[in-house]
């Protein structure tokens, strides 16, 4: 079984490449990967545009895979790159561009998007959806699918419980008591809908960030090399989080899966969720009531991490396939191009020029959701970035999953995850 | 130059052996060596080149908590797995080897989970243990159970797991008994009848012991597959809520891949390499014993 395995990787090997030194002679040939982690057809969008893209640029060709969530992604790209597969691009988390420089794979972009026109296209994108990508003065990656968290409301279930369905929380106790009303419990006492639900698996470190900015904590610095999981704003951020839980009883015990909360909320079964503004498009295609969107709440501040991924150029791609990178990175995110995708997802566009465009103006118009993750930028800082990152996420990830699941208290907890984060940081400072 | 007839023959034989051998060195042996050197190096990083560290990783090891607790997982997921989907297995089996209407239907279904991709599998168990809206909440909602975080609960997570590998393991086992008890003499029984002995006396005395070789074969390939079958922790948890569900491969891969500490993940190979090693030999050098072929 495994022999036979094998043989069958060295003969697709055997012709990739022989297909791969054909296709050379024709055109530059572009290989990227990227990631989908919202609902809705995602894939036949990108796929799409880039069939636009190569009917305006015959001599470019563009094989774009889709490699999963934004772990698998990374792990396949930089797997790619270290096999010495073409691989010239990809959509990466933003967050990792600290790995990627640590492993020395990409390639900053002012190094060769050097005209004018380069530079002010460079200058074009939100400053909030930048922090993530300048690293010691130099631009690595640009913004494409991202995001901000949101919260979605039912409206209905607003409207039956006797809540403004206009107004939805803006504040973490008005969240509470919205949500007290909003769960819902059968005759034997069993809740068969929740109030509200924050997931807790996937990207539990993300939502645990808007919580520590809305308390008043970032949780790493800016050079990525020193986190404060303990600091006690931290630990009450985290605190309120098991309490909605264990004390309010508004949300269920146990960890929340990111996947299937979209369907939850979908169907009625929670009447609030936080979630990425990516998955607007999803909801808005699949719900059968009136919803609503607004920004998150705030304690001490509003506030949420921007999220989601940045084109990369690979170090390994040579001159020519650099600048066919660049050209096909600018047309994907040209405005009219980002008001589609911005449409067609629910991501936020990534440039303020891109809401100027008719399309993304009617559609505004229409149903002004659509803005509110932009609108939440002038809140948002940038996301939990360090070195090493995907270590020091998951000491966070698991960190939190023990106090959501009641295992551990949140104190004890954070300062463990503290203390791994900065033995794995000490050697970056 | 003229070979000896011998020589010949050793030549000719090597020869024959030599793209298997090749192979075998190339993609199993060389890694397990390179995964052992490595285990002793560190994981070059920002430009710092690995170096010998002899046993540290080892000692980091040692000292990591969630390798003792995958390891803790593993083994009651092996524990959970094997005896119940092994005598499963033998119960479909013999069930589905007696002549009844509908006999193909059933054979069928009892084979279904194994030919789905674990992948697919575990995408549709999600939708199975999803609180609220999943299959099993909605059936506990009938008979007024309150709902529950499957996946979510860390005390129910790995079981979750188990009970999703044993679906999809027992069908497979299931052919390698139904081939067994087909092989079976039908005289045997016929002298049994004869000679006045019980169903259950039959079954102990004369079938069990002539299952012997495949419930040796079986039971080996359930302890691998409980140690390299990974691929719906991807899906259902990623090892989550705090690892409570994640096991050696899988933290192995997340180290390698998530992480890229290659250093520390081939020392968590070599562990992984050593409890294969020694399960592989005690089953052969003890049940083996036990196990009459025909």
């Amino acid at each position: 079984m495994k022999r036979s395995v094998i043989r069958v990787l060295v003969g697709l090997a055997l012709a990739v490449a022989v297909m791969g030194g054909t296709v050379a002679h024709a055109a530059v040939e572009l290989n990227m990967y990227y990631p989908v982690a919202v609902g809705g057809p995602i894939t036949k969008v990108i796929d799409d545009m880039i069939a636009e893209f190569e009917k305006a640029n015959p001599d470019i060709k563009v094989k774009a895979v889709y490699a999963g969530n934004y772990d698998d992604t990374r792990v396949k790209a930089l797997a790619a790159v270290k096999a010495n597969q073409p691989v010239q691009l990809s959509v990466l988390f933003s967050i990792d561009v600290f790995e990627l420089i640590d492993q020395d794979v990409i390639v900053p972009f002012d190094d060769f998007a050097t005209s004018a026109e380069d530079k002010q296209w460079l200058a074009s994108f939100y400053p909030a959806l930048m922090a993530n990508s300048i690293v010691k003065g130099k631009t690595w990656g640009i913004p494409f699918q991202r995001s901000t968290i949101v919260l979605y409301h039912n409206k209905d279930i607003f409207k039956e419980v006797g809540l403004d369905p206009n107004k939805p929380p803006a504040t973490w106790d008005e969240m509470v008591a919205a949500a007290q009303k909003l769960t819902k419990k059968d005759a034997s006492g069993n809740v068969t809908r929740w109030g509200v639900q924050i997931p807790s698996t996937g990207y539990a470190y993300w939502m645990f960030q808007a919580l520590c900015i809305q308390n008043g904590q970032e949780l790493m610095n800016q050079d990525g090399n020193k986190t404060n999981f303990d600091h006690p704003d931290v630990v009450e951020a985290l605190q309120f989080w098991r309490d909605l839980a264990a004390k309010h009883k508004v949300m269920p015990d146990g960890t929340i899966d990111w996947g299937t909360l979209r369907q939850k909320f979908l169907e009625g079964a929670t009447a609030m969720m936080w979630h990425t503004t990516g998955n607007l498009t999803a909801v808005k295609e699949g719900a059968k009531f009136d919803f609503g969107v607004s920004m998150l709440p705030a304690k001490k501040r509003r506030g949420s991490p921007t999220g989601g991924g940045n084109f990369y150029i690979f170090k390994k791609a040579s001159p020519e396939e650099r600048k066919a990178a660049l050209k096909f990175i600018k047309f994907m995110t040209a405005p009219e191009l980002t008001a589609r995708w911005s449409i067609a997802t629910g991501y936020v566009a990534t440039r303020p020029d891109a809401y100027r465009t008719p399309t993304l103006e009617k559609y505004v118009a229409e149903f002004p959701a659509a803005a509110v993750a932009r609108d939440q930028f002038q809140y948002a800082v940038a996301e939990f970035a360090t070195h090493e990152n995907a270590r020091n996420k998951k000491f966070l990830d698991d960190a939190i999953q023990s106090v959501v699941t009641g295992a551990k208290p949140p104190k004890e907890a954070l300062t463990a995850a503290q203390q791994q984060a900065e033995r794995v940081l000490k050697d970056y400072r | 130059m003229k070979l000896d007839r011998r020589t010949a023959r050793l030549v000719y034989g090597w020869l024959w052996l030599l793209p298997a051998a090749v192979l075998m060195a190339a993609f199993t042996h060389y890694p397990i060596v390179g995964g052992l050197v490595s285990s002793f190096f560190s994981t070059p990083r920002q430009g710092r080149l690995s170096r010998f560290v002899g046993l540290d990783n080892y000692a980091v090891m040692i000292a990591d908590p969630v390798f003792w607790q995958v390891l803790r997982n593993n083994f009651l997921y092996a524990m959970g797995t094997i005896p119940v989907s092994v005598c499963l297995a033998l119960l479909m089996a013999m069930w589905v080897n007696r002549k009844f209407r509908g006999r193909a239907v059933v054979r069928t279904a009892y084979f279904t989970p194994t030919i789905l991709p674990m992948i697919a599998v575990a995408n549709i168990w999600l939708f199975f243990y999803t609180p609220q809206i999943g299959l099993l909440d909605k059936i506990c909602s009938f008979f007024g159970i309150p709902g529950h975080s499957w996946l979510g609960d860390p005390s129910t997570a790995l079981a979750c797991m188990v009970v999703l590998a044993i679906w999809k393991d027992a069908g497979f086992f299931m052919i390698f008994y139904l081939a067994a008890l087909q092989g079976i003499s039908p005289e045997f029984e016929e002298a049994a009848l004869i000679e006045g002995a019980g169903r259950w006396y039959f079954f102990r005395r004369v079938t069990l012991p002539l299952l012997m070789p495949t419930t040796l074969f079986v039971m080996v390939n359930a302890t691998i597959n409980s140690f390299k079958l990974v691929d719906h922790i991807f899906i259902l948890t990623k090892g989550g809520p705090d690892n409570a569900s994640s096991l050696l491969l899988y933290y192995i891969y997340e180290v390698a891949f998530g992480f890229w500490d290659t250093a520390y993940a081939s020392t968590l190979t070599v562990v992984l390499l050593l409890i294969l090693g020694a399960l592989a030999i005690t089953q052969f050098k003890y049940i083996e014993k036990r196990v009459h072929y025909q």
